[in-house]
C-alpha cells in the first residue's frame, strides 16, 4: 500500500474520480431506470453506451474530423460537441429500441422466466459488441481532440481541466434535467406509476409498452451522451470496453440501490472515488478489482444499496 | 414455419417415444455403441472413413480433447443452471481456480517451488474449487437470481485481473513445465506425452462417464428433487421444508468441482497456464452450449458442449466470402442466446419437465402486456 502516492495528489485523485463516476453515474442511469420499471437488469446496456461512443466518433469523421485533427474556436467547438452528442444520443437511443423490440418484448409477451431476459440480454451484448469489433477490425479509434485538456483552475491543491470540468457539468446538467423530467412531467408520473405497479398502472389507463419504450430511450440518451464524453476523457474508442464500464456501471446503480435515480449518481460518484483511491494505493493494475469488491462486499451487506431501491417512490 | 417446427417437433417425439419404449438391453447396446464410437473417434483409421467430420485446420486428436473439456464444463454447468435454475456467468472461474491451483503447486515457475505431481494437486485443485465455490456462494445465494448472475460475472473477471496483475500468479508470462498425468507403458514411455493427444482424450472422455454417472445419481436422489423444486418456485420449497440455501450451495459447490476438474486436466496436459487462457467469453460459450442444448438435462448439455466447441474448432480456417467464419464465433454464439431464448427456451434436446415450466409460464395471465 502506497500512502504517499495518495496523498501527494489526493485532490488530484478525487477530481479524476469524480469525472470517471460521472461517467459511471449517467450509464448507471440506464440500469436504474430499466431496472426500476422492468425488475431486469438490462445486461446489453454497456452495449447502448458503445454504440453511442462508436457513433460520436464516426459523426465527426464525417464532419472531416479524424483521430488526429484538433479543433479550435469556442463556437465550433460547442458545435462540435453539441452534434457530437446528438448523434451519440439518437445512436444510443436506437439501440436501446432495437434491444427492447427485438430482445425482451418477444419474452415479455411470453412471460418467460427472468433467468431467459437475462440469457437473451447477454446474448444482444455479446453479438452487437462483437459486431462493433469486426467492423473495426479489433483495432482501437480515434477521437478527436476537440477540447485541449488545459488547466482551468485550482481547488485546494488539485487541478482542474477543462475536460474534466466539461463532464462533470453535463454529467450533472443531464441528471438534473432528468430528475426533473421523472418528477415533474406527465410521461414521468407514468414511469413513476408503473415502477410502482405495472398491473395496475396498466389498468388506469397508462400504455405500458410505451413507458418501458420511453424508458430505454432516456437510458438510452444517457448512455449515448456518457459515450461522448468518454471519447473526449480517454481519445480512443476499443469495441470491448463496454463489458467493463457496463460492469461498473451497474455496480455503481447497485451501490446507489437499484432503481432510485439519485442512487445512480450517488453511487457512480462513488464508485469513480472508490476506484482512483484504490489505483493510487495499490496501482492501477488493481484498479478494476475494486469495483468487484465493491459490489461483493456490497450485496452481502446492504444489497439495496446506500439510498434504497424504488423508482415509484422517488419522491415519496 | 410452425409446420415445419411442428414436422421437427413430433419427429422428435417419435424419437424419444421409441427410446423410451425400447428393451433395456437396447438402450443399452445404444449407449455402449455411442461410448465405443467416441473411444475410437481420435484415431486416423477410424476418422478417415467420417468425411467432413475431422477438422481440417488442426489436429483432429487436440480437437477431441478441447471439446470433451467443454462436455465435462457443460454437464458441470448444467448442475447450476440447469437442475438448481441458478445463472452463473462466471463458471469459468472455477476452472481458472482448478487450472491454477495445479499449476502453482507443480510448475518449476512457481514461487512455492513444491514441484508436487500432478496426481498429487488434483485433489487440492479440487477441493480448493469447491472451498472457492462454497466461498462465492454463501454471501450471493441469499440474493435474488439476477444479482447472482452478475456477482459471478464478477467472481470471473476478478479472478481475470488477479492473475494478470499478481506476481505470484505471474500475469501473462504464465506457469510452464506442469507435469503431465502419470502413468506409462510397458516399454517405459509415459502415456501422458506431449505428442500424442489421444490419452488425454481418452482420460476426460472416461471421467465425463464417470461424472455423469453420479450426476445422473444426484439428479435422481433427494438432492436432485430438492433442486428442481427450487428451480420451479424457490418460495413454495421453502415453505414446504427444503433447506433451499443449504441445496443451492450444493449446487454451487458440486458445479464448482467439475469445473475445477476440467481446469486440472487441462493444466495437465497442456502444461502451461496464464492469464490469457482466462477469456471471459468462455463462460459465456458454456452457457451458450447449455442452454443450446437443453438446460436441465445432462444428454442436452452434452450434445450442447460437444456440438458448440466442436463448431468453434470447425470455423477455424475456413473462409466465407474471404472472411474467417472463427472471427464471427462469439458473435455467433450471441446470436444463438437471443433466438433460442425467443423460439425455444427450453434448448435442443430439453427436459421434459423443464419445457412443461416454459410451456406453463407462457399460459399466466398478464395485464397490460
Amino acid at each position: 500500500m502506497d500512502f504517499n502516492a495518495l496523498f501527494s495528489d489526493f485532490g488530484g485523485y478525487t477530481i479524476t474520480g469524480l469525472t470517471v463516476g460521472a461517467i459511471y453515474a449517467l450509464v448507471a442511469l440506464g440500469y436504474t431506470l430499466v431496472y426500476g420499471v422492468l425488475r431486469l437488469i438490462n445486461f446489453a446496456h454497456s452495449e447502448v453506451f458503445i454504440a453511442g461512443a462508436f457513433a460520436a466518433i464516426w459523426g465527426w469523421a464525417a464532419l472531416g474530423l479524424d483521430g488526429n485533427s484538433v479543433a479550435s474556436g469556442f463556437g465550433s467547438i460547442m458545435l462540435y460537441l453539441l452534434v457530437g452528442a446528438l448523434i451519440a444520443a439518437v445512436a444510443s437511443a436506437g439501440t436501446a429500441t432495437v434491444i427492447e423490440r427485438v430482445a425482451y418484448r418477444p419474452l415479455r409477451k411470453r412471460n418467460a422466466p427472468p433467468l431467459a431476459f437475462l440469457i437473451t440480454a447477454i446474448g444482444a451484448s455479446i453479438a452487437i459488441a462483437e459486431a462493433f469489433g469486426i467492423y473495426t477490425r479489433r483495432r482501437p479509434v480515434g477521437a478527436p481532440t476537440l477540447v485541449k485538456n488545459d488547466v482551468l483552475f485550482t481547488v485546494f491543491g488539485a487541478e482542474v481541466t477543462v475536460v474534466q470540468l466539461l463532464i462533470l457539468g453535463s454529467a450533472l446538467a443531464m441528471m438534473v434535467a432528468l430528475d426533473l423530467f421523472i418528477n415533474r412531467s406527465r410521461t414521468g408520473r407514468g414511469i413513476r406509476a408503473v415502477a410502482q405497479d405495472a398491473n395496475t398502472a396498466a389498468l388506469m389507463g397508462i400504455n405500458k409498452d410505451r413507458i418501458i419504450l420511453v424508458v430505454f430511450v432516456i437510458g438510452g440518451v444517457m448512455a449515448g451522451v456518457a459515450g461522448m464524453l468518454y471519447d473526449i476523457r480517454i481519445g480512443t474508442l476499443t469495441y470491448s470496453v463496454g463489458f467493463l464500464l457496463g460492469l461498473k456501471a451497474f455496480t455503481a446503480a447497485v451501490l446507489g440501490g437499484i432503481g432510485n435515480l439519485r442512487g445512480a449518481l450517488v453511487g457512480g460518484l462513488l464508485l469513480g472515488l472508490v476506484e482512483n483511491y484504490a489505483s493510487a494505493l495499490f496501482g492501477s493494475n488493481w484498479k478494476d478489482l475494486a469495483a468487484f469488491v465493491v459490489l461483493v462486499v456490497l450485496l452481502m451487506f446492504r444489497p439495496t444499496g446506500l439510498l434504497g431501491e424504488s423508482l415509484g417512490r422517488a419522491r415519496a | 414455419m410452425t409446420s415445419v417446427r411442428e414436422w421437427i417437433d413430433s419427429g422428435r417425439h417419435a424419437v424419444a417415444e421409441r427410446w423410451h419404449n425400447a428393451p433395456r438391453w437396447m438402450r443399452w447396446a445404444v449407449i455402449a455403441a455411442v461410448i465405443v464410437f467416441f473411444y475410437a473417434l481420435p484415431n486416423r483409421e477410424f476418422y478417415q472413413w467420417l468425411g467432413p467430420i475431422p477438422t481440417t485446420g488442426s489436429n483432429f486428436g487436440q480437437v477431441l480433447f478441447t471439446v470433451s473439456i467443454y462436455v465435462l464444463l457443460a454437464v458441470g454447468l448444467n448442475i447450476v443452471v440447469g437442475f438448481a435454475g441458478l445463472l452463473d456467468l462466471g463458471y469459468f472461474g472455477f476452472f481458472a481456480v482448478g487450472a491454477y491451483t495445479v499449476a502453482v503447486l507443480t510448475s518449476p515457475s512457481s514461487d512455492l517451488k513444491t514441484l508436487w505431481p500432478w496426481l498429487l494437486a488434483l485433489p487440492v485443485a479440487l477441493v480448493l474449487t469447491m472451498v472457492s465455490g462454497v466461498m462465492l456462494g454463501t454471501p450471493t445465494l441469499r440474493l435474488r437470481g439476477d444479482y447472482l448472475a452478475i456477482v459471478t460475472l464478477g467472481f470471473a473477471e476478478m479472478i481475470r485481473v488477479a492473475a494478470t496483475a499478481s506476481d505470484f500468479l505471474k500475469g501473462q508470462r504464465g506457469f510452464n513445465q506442469i507435469p503431465h498425468p502419470p502413468g506409462s507403458y510397458s516399454d517405459g514411455k509415459p502415456i501422458f506425452g506431449v505428442l500424442d493427444p489421444r490419452p488425454y482424450y481418452w482420460l476426460v472422455l472416461t471421467l465425463i462417464i464417470l461424472v455423469v454417472i453420479g450426476v445422473r445419481n444426484l439428479n435422481r436422489s433427494r438432492v436432485g428433487r430438492a433442486w428442481i423444486s427450487i428451480r420451479e418456485d424457490e418460495d413454495a420449497a421453502q415453505l414446504m421444508g427444503v433447506p433451499t440455501f443449504k441445496f443451492k450451495l450444493w449446487a454451487f459447490a458440486s458445479g464448482a468441482f467439475i469445473g475445477g476438474l476440467a481446469g486440472a486436466l487441462f493444466a495437465g496436459k497442456q502444461n502451461f497456464v496464464s492469464s490469457q487462457n482466462l477469456e471471459l467469453l468462455n463462460s459465456i460459450i458454456i452457457l451458450a452450449a447449455v442452454i443450446l442444448g437443453g438446460s436441465g438435462n445432462i444428454v442436452g448439455a452434452i450434445v450442447g458442449g460437444g456440438l458448440v466447441a466442436y463448431l468453434i474448432e470447425r470455423f477455424r480456417g475456413i473462409e466465407f466470402f474471404g472472411v474467417e467464419l472463427y472471427e464471427y464465433r462469439f458473435m455467433f454464439f450471441g446470436l444463438v442466446l437471443v433466438v433460442m431464448m425467443i423460439f425455444r427456451p427450453q434448448g435442443l434436446i430439453p427436459n421434459r419437465r423443464r419445457a412443461a415450466e416454459f410451456k406453463d409460464r407462457r399460459k399466466e395471465v398478464i395485464v397490460g402486456g
